[in-house]
């Protein structure tokens, strides 16, 4: 039996044989459905790509508003549209290092302050001209100068110049970055002839699709570009179809109007796994839930308060009831094992009672109720894990009081404003980066007001340092100081879940982002 | 002049007047509002800098009276702008979305006008026996259901479970009337459950009140059959008030059936005007609030105009 299956599997590989005929005769066997359906899996993967076919997307996170220019990209939609017909210079690959795209080859001066992006030739934009140097350049420049609007203007501060010369692209940093190729895989910074000056939302880019159909909160369509410069890339069009809701969402998937979802609730994600045709895609990620309070704002500028609270969450049965188990811990600071150099060894800290009733009596606080603000759209589920907070708060006599915000305008007037909110983070390709975004003192999105001179002191000898083992000892420091004293309570980190069609093959853990990080249309094809 | 058509006019004049007041209330309203659309784009990501670059470009440091009446002035030339959020021009995008609106809610209507009419004049020819309550506990099962729940039922049982219909209604250029009408046909099943009460009791109680009258008892003495002196004798005497009520109805259909469009993906204003609220997109606000206004306005205008055709004592004032 095993040769004739053998020989069954080389014929899928070559080609030669349907899903169809090979779980026939499989069954015909003797072989289990399930046990045919890896077999045929395994053997459809040897084969390689292959080529072809239309890819829907069924995507949460899109909106009439949306604009293709790369700068305005804040939501899920616009982010995969960016990664369908652009390219940044390098990108992060699923284990953490740096992959090259645009770029050929990056060098970093011994100093850190210096780098060199050695461009890919011959590459060709969607309207026929080709990628210069200059192109670069000016992307760049769009995306840092004074009038800049782009979501990348915080990570692009550091730039003192850069300039174009022949192939390459040199950036000079005012202070020693050893994360800087990281910083410039932003998705944000799709290379655009001209920089996009002219016309940033025409949707022009060096991507393997180009745009067919843009109709903004309904659906967007791509086709393939003949001259693409890589080998990836294995459809013949791309739609992104529009569909915030979640249930109609699954509903596209099961009923195979979309092949691809992204945002899978997690109270549903494992009954739809249960359909044959499904799997649903868990990737732990970067991303996590959190509470933040302002260290600097009475009464979270006590740091025995803020322990306090920090043990007072239930954190293993907020990730069992919020996040159903598509997640895991957190520690209270923003970084998890996901990160590289991040340090296995730091201590998990546990939900206690004791503990959060014996910082909460030291603290001295006045027994006047704590005022913590939630609203839906802060993280899914953002509303319960909060009143599951205030129980557990409860038992160790700490009094919170919920006060339930609207959605609309929560980041502009609740976020980053008031003392102690619900909120999310979705984490950076580095550690480096993360501190810098949030809890460097002159962070504009500082949100927990963390101002400690010894932290940022760390933060820029961690950068400078060239040397791995070195850099993870002091980025174990920076991330004991936040767990400790910062005002985050990170209770959990969320997967991403994303389900797919079992018409696709390709798919790969990547922690950087959904949907393997925006590349299914790149790295994925049917079998 | 004959006073209808002067009546006509002053109507127009004054929906006109009302239009202009919803989008001053419409402008006031969403300037009250937290946050501006350079806020509302940026999110979580906005940094001062971000922030204060792009109102400059999105001309949100002008005073709100001067953007006002900037806009005021392009809407009587028939420019309704540029949106705020991504510069596509409105009159364009809400071109398509107004289009499969209106798609959408003339389907719907098509089929449920005249079925909640027939049902009506049904259920008065055999009242208070089954076919009457059969009919009374259908209609006003499915209006009391909440529509999305009706959605999802049907979605789950006709387009996951059955693989009959789509679950997403999308609609493009590129489809014919066939594939558009099979796309909607979820959707429009849907509104039509949830309008056809309305209609079909309104029917039945308004003819019902005629049947009490004497010129009616005279048609049955004549002999007719009771279809006949329903149709020919009480309904047109009825017009009155079903009118109004199928106008409201159809106005509920083109502007109040964004969870519709939610639950089955469809690309209509109801998203479109929900999205530009949430990103303080004011033109785009203005400009749905306005066509929304219209649609209001006019079909109340028919239905009294309607109404007073329908009327004698009113068509012929003394």
């Amino acid at each position: 039996m095993n040769e004739q299956i053998t020989h069954m599997a080389g014929q899928v590989t070559a080609g030669k044989m349907t899903r169809r005929e090979f779980m026939g005769k499989a069954a015909a066997l003797g072989v289990s459905a399930a046990m045919a359906s890896t077999m045929f899996a395994d053997a459809a993967r040897a084969a390689g790509p292959k080529k072809g076919g239309d890819l829907k997307l069924g995507l949460q996170g899109g909106e009439s508003t949306n604009s293709l220019d790369p700068a305005t990209y804040a939501s899920s939609v616009p982010y995969m549209n960016g990664r369908h017909f652009g390219d940044t210079l390098v990108e992060v690959a699923a284990d953490g290092t740096i992959e090259s795209r645009l770029a050929e080859s990056v060098e970093g001066s011994a100093d850190a302050k210096v780098w060199t992006f050695k461009l890919r030739q011959g590459v060709e934009f969607h309207n026929g001209k080709t990628m210069t140097s200059e192109d670069v350049l000016k992307t760049m420049e769009r995306h840092s100068n004074e009038d800049s609007q782009s979501g990348a203007l915080g990570i692009m501060k550091g730039i003192e110049s850069m300039k174009a010369d022949g192939d390459n692209f040199q950036v000079t940093l005012t202070e020693a970055n050893a994360d800087l190729p990281y910083l410039l895989s932003d998705y944000h910074l799709v290379i655009q002839p001209d920089g996009g000056m002219e016309n940033p939302g025409a949707g022009i880019g060096t991507g393997p699709y180009q745009v067919e159909v843009d109709e903004p909160g309904v659906r967007h369509v791509f086709t393939k570009f003949a001259n693409y410069w890589n080998d990836d890339g294995h459809f013949d069009s791309v739609e992104n179809v529009v569909i915030n809701d979640a249930t109609a969402r699954t509903a596209a998937l099961q009923s195979g109007q979309v092949q691809l979802a992204n945002r899978i609730e997690p109270k549903v994600a494992d009954l739809l796994g249960r359909a044959p045709n499904i799997t649903v895609q868990s990737t732990p990620g970067r991303g996590h839930y959190v509470f933040i309070m302002h260290c600097d704002t009475a009464p979270f500028d006590n740091n025995e308060l803020r322990t306090a609270l920090k043990y007072a969450v239930n954190r293993a049965d907020l990730v069992d009831k919020v996040l159903r188990g598509y997640g895991s811990l957190g520690n209270d600071m923003p970084i998890n094992a996901a990160y590289p150099l991040f340090d296995e060894t730091i201590e998990q800290r546990e939900f206690s009672i004791e503990k959060a009733a014996e910082h909460y009596k030291k603290s001295g606080h006045d027994g006047s109720p704590i005022i913590l603000r939630v609203a839906d759209g802060a993280f899914p589920g953002a509303v319960d894990a909060a009143a599951l907070f205030q129980q557990t708060a409860a038992q160790a006599g700490i009094p919170l009081e919920i006060k339930r915000e609207p959605n609309d305008g929560y980041w502009s007037e609740v976020w980053n404003v008031q003392p102690f909110c619900a909120s999310y983070w979705g984490g950076r390709p580095v550690q480096d980066q993360m501190y810098a975004t949030a809890y460097l003192s002159t962070a504009d999105w500082n949100d927990t007001r963390f101002k400690v001179q010894a932290f940022d002191d760390l933060l820029f000898a961690a950068r400078a340092e060239l040397d791995a083992d070195k850099r993870k000892g002091i980025y174990s420091q920076m991330g004991h100081m936040v767990r400790d004293e910062g005002g985050l309570i990170c209770p959990m980190f969320n997967n991403f879940v994303d389900a797919s069609n079992n018409t696709l093959d390709g798919w790969e853990t990547d922690p950087n982002g959904e949907l393997m990080n925006g590349q299914v249309s790149r790295k994925m094809w049917f079998v | 002049m004959h006073p209808i058509i002067k009546l006509v006019f002053q109507r127009l004049a004054l929906g006109i007047l009302l239009l202009f007041g919803a989008s001053a209330l419409i402008f006031g309203l969403t300037e009250a509002l937290p946050g501006d659309a350079a806020q509302a784009v940026l999110g979580q990501s906005a940094t001062p800098e971000s922030l204060a670059n792009l109102r400059e470009e999105m001309g949100l440091n002008r005073p709100a009276l001067t953007r006002y009446f900037e806009w005021l002035g392009g809407i009587v030339q028939g420019d309704l702008g540029q949106s705020l959020t991504n510069k596509l021009d409105i009159s364009e995008s809400i071109g398509k979305r107004l289009g499969n609106t209106l798609f959408l809610a003339c389907v719907a209507a098509i089929v449920s006008v005249p079925l909640a009419i027939f049902l009506g004049l049904l259920a008065v020819r055999f009242r208070n026996r089954w076919p009457d309550k059969l009919i009374s506990a259908i209609t006003l099962t499915t209006v009391s259901i909440p529509e999305f729940l009706i959605g999802y039922v049907l979605v789950y049982f006709i387009s996951v479970k059955l693989g009959w219909f789509s679950s997403l209604a999308m609609i493009n250029d590129t489809m014919t009337l066939g594939q558009k009408l099979y796309a909607i046909a979820l959707p429009a099943f849907v509104l039509t459950l949830v309008v056809l009460a309305q209609m079909m009791r309104m029917t039945r109680a308004a003819i019902l009140n005629l049947m009490q009258s004497a010129y009616i008892e005279t048609a049955e003495l004549k002999g007719l059959s009771t279809f006949q002196v329903i149709a020919r004798h009480a309904f047109p005497n009825a017009i009155s008030p079903i009118v109004n009520v199928v106008m409201l109805n159809l106005a509920y259909l083109v502007v109040g059936v964004v969870v519709v469009e939610v639950v089955f993906v469809y690309p209509g204003m109801g998203q479109y005007l929900v999205d530009a609220v949430t990103k303080r997109d004011v033109p785009v606000v203005l400009a749905c609030g306005v066509v929304f206004a219209a649609v209001y306005i006019g079909l109340n205008m028919v239905a009294d105009i309607v109404s007073i055709l329908a009327n004698p004592r009113l068509r012929h004032p003394k």
